[in-house]
């Protein structure tokens, strides 16, 4: 139950601080880290809020110890934006085609898209439902969150991948 | 929501694994992918004072083409399995019940032996194990067994496996002979993603002359634990899998299943739901098996 010290590269940077074992990736990465763009919706792995990409892959970081990140890399959705901290292009997508509403939801949006976009650049329409079917949203209805990965992808391979 | 205190070690070996289990008994609890542990933890309903991280443990890992089967070491993510190529050509009822274990989120996490060794009566895992006849490699401090799936599974969550017991690999055995195999696998839930309501798996074999040679037929979410239906399998045994055949199923079906209500659905509707669902993954097994080339896999 002692604190653990943790190592991991966040977002590019290598970061460090300590945990008790209990504390999950989630409260790791807003509360130690001071990165509040990752959002706790339930904390029990149903609603995807919480989606990082850890070791390049889609996760929920509520259901992930931040003790089992020690030597991982993490990508949040503050890893996103464009160097000078302005939007990134899925994030500026996701605006363009008027893809949030709250926003609650789409810091795991944008990861879990990010994610699909990476692995599969030009996605059919199933492809995006499917890679966003573990992420809720109680605004927007979907249809323009996928509408805004549809053109993420456009503006992707615009961009040369 | 936060999870009680515990203590954390990452084992480095199967060998670390047992003897953490074996010094500290019940206490400790095995954490591999922790997509349904953490949820528990987080909700106190699991409050392990050991946790033995096994995600770093390379010889738990890996899928293998065997002589007389497929086997799946037990920390195997659910996306590395979906996307292995030999389950897809040798295990085609898993691979169709892949895709329905969670979602991609959780898969890159979750592990094919977390699975089998949670038990969930709804799980899919589960399900394709019994209806594939898997077999279930335990290890614990200096001993080891292998178990038959059937018989594995206690109850809801509850299986035959010691808590000092590692799982470390499930071995799925392949039909040997020749025939034209066929699969299906069908299930009813909320959402895309969430538990099963009903979950249904068939696997079938026919000869030349288009008569089924052998069926695998199970279910899950209708019981505490996911099983076979050898009533289904028998009346399938012999046919041409046509609409009479398909009637005896649905009697077996009917006869064999004693479903709950629950939150989710009524009792009455899990059962017609069974029946549907089993047909369904017949003919569609029935109709994979008439286009497949003899001897083909699984
Ligand atoms: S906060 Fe992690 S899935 Fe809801
Ligand atoms: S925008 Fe409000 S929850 Fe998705």
């Amino acid at each position: 139950m002692k604190p653990r010290k943790i190592t991991l590269e966040v977002n590019g940077r290598v970061r460090s601080a300590t945990a008790e074992p209990r504390l999950t990736l989630l409260d790791f990465l807003r509360y130690a880290l001071n990165l509040t763009g990752t959002h706790m919706g339930c904390e029990h792995g149903v609603c995807g809020a919480c989606t990082v990409m850890f070791d390049g892959l889609a996760v929920r970081s509520c259901l992930i110890y931040a003790v089992q990140a020690d030597g991982h890399d993490v990508t949040t959705v503050e890893g996103l934006c464009n160097g000078d901290g302005t939007p990134g292009p899925i994030q500026e997508a996701f605006q363009d085609a008027h893809g949030l509403q709250c926003g609650y939801c789409t810091p795991g949006m944008l990861i879990s898209a990010q994610a699909l976009l990476q692995s599969t650049p030009d996605p059919s329409d199933d492809e995006i439902r499917e890679a966003l079917g573990g992420n809720l949203c109680r605004c927007t209805g979907y249809a323009q969150i996928i509408d805004a990965v549809r053109l993420a992808a456009v503006s992707f391979q615009g961009a040369g991948g | 929501m936060k999870a009680a205190p515990f203590e954390y070690f990452v084992a480095d070996s199967i060998d670390e694994v047992t003897t953490g289990l074996a010094d500290s008994g019940e206490e400790a609890t095995i954490i591999a992918g922790g997509q349904t542990l953490v949820p528990l933890m987080a909700m106190r309903l699991a409050r392990p004072a050991l946790l033995i991280d096994v995600n770093g443990i390379g010889d738990l890992q890996g899928i293998d083409l065997l002589a007389g089967g497929v086997r799946i070491k037990a920390c195997t993510r659910q996306s590395d399995a979906l996307k292995s190529t030999i389950i897809g050509e040798r295990l085609p009822l898993l691979a169709k019940a892949l895709p329905y274990v969670g979602h991609a989120q959780t898969r890159n996490r979750g592990t094919v032996g977390g699975s089998i060794a949670l038990g969930d009566p709804a799980a899919e895992i589960p399900l394709v194990a019994t209806a594939l006849d898997a077999r279930i490699t335990l290890v614990k401090k200096g001993n080891s067994r292998e178990l038959s799936i059937h018989g594995f599974y206690q109850g809801p969550m509850m299986t035959s496996r010691e808590p000092d017991e590692c799982i470390t690999e499930i071995l799925f055995p392949q039909w040997q002979g020749e025939g034209r195999r066929g699969t299906g696998f069908q299930e009813v839930s909320l959402r895309h993603g969430d538990f099963a309501i009903v979950a249904a798996a068939a696997q079938i074999s026919v000869g030349e002359d288009g008569v089924c040679a052998r069926a695998s037929v199970a279910l899950g979410g209708v019981s505490g634990t996911p099983f076979r239906i050898s009533a289904a399998e028998d009346a399938l045994r012999g046919t041409m899998i046509d609409d009479p055949a398909l009637r005896a199923v649905a009697n077996a079906v009917d006869q064999a299943v004693d479903p709950q209500s629950d939150l989710h659905a009524s009792a009455s509707y899990r059962r017609r739901v069974a029946k549907v669902l089993v047909e369904r993954v017949i003919r569609e097994a029935a109709r994979e098996a008439a286009n497949h080339a003899a001897g083909d896999a699984p």
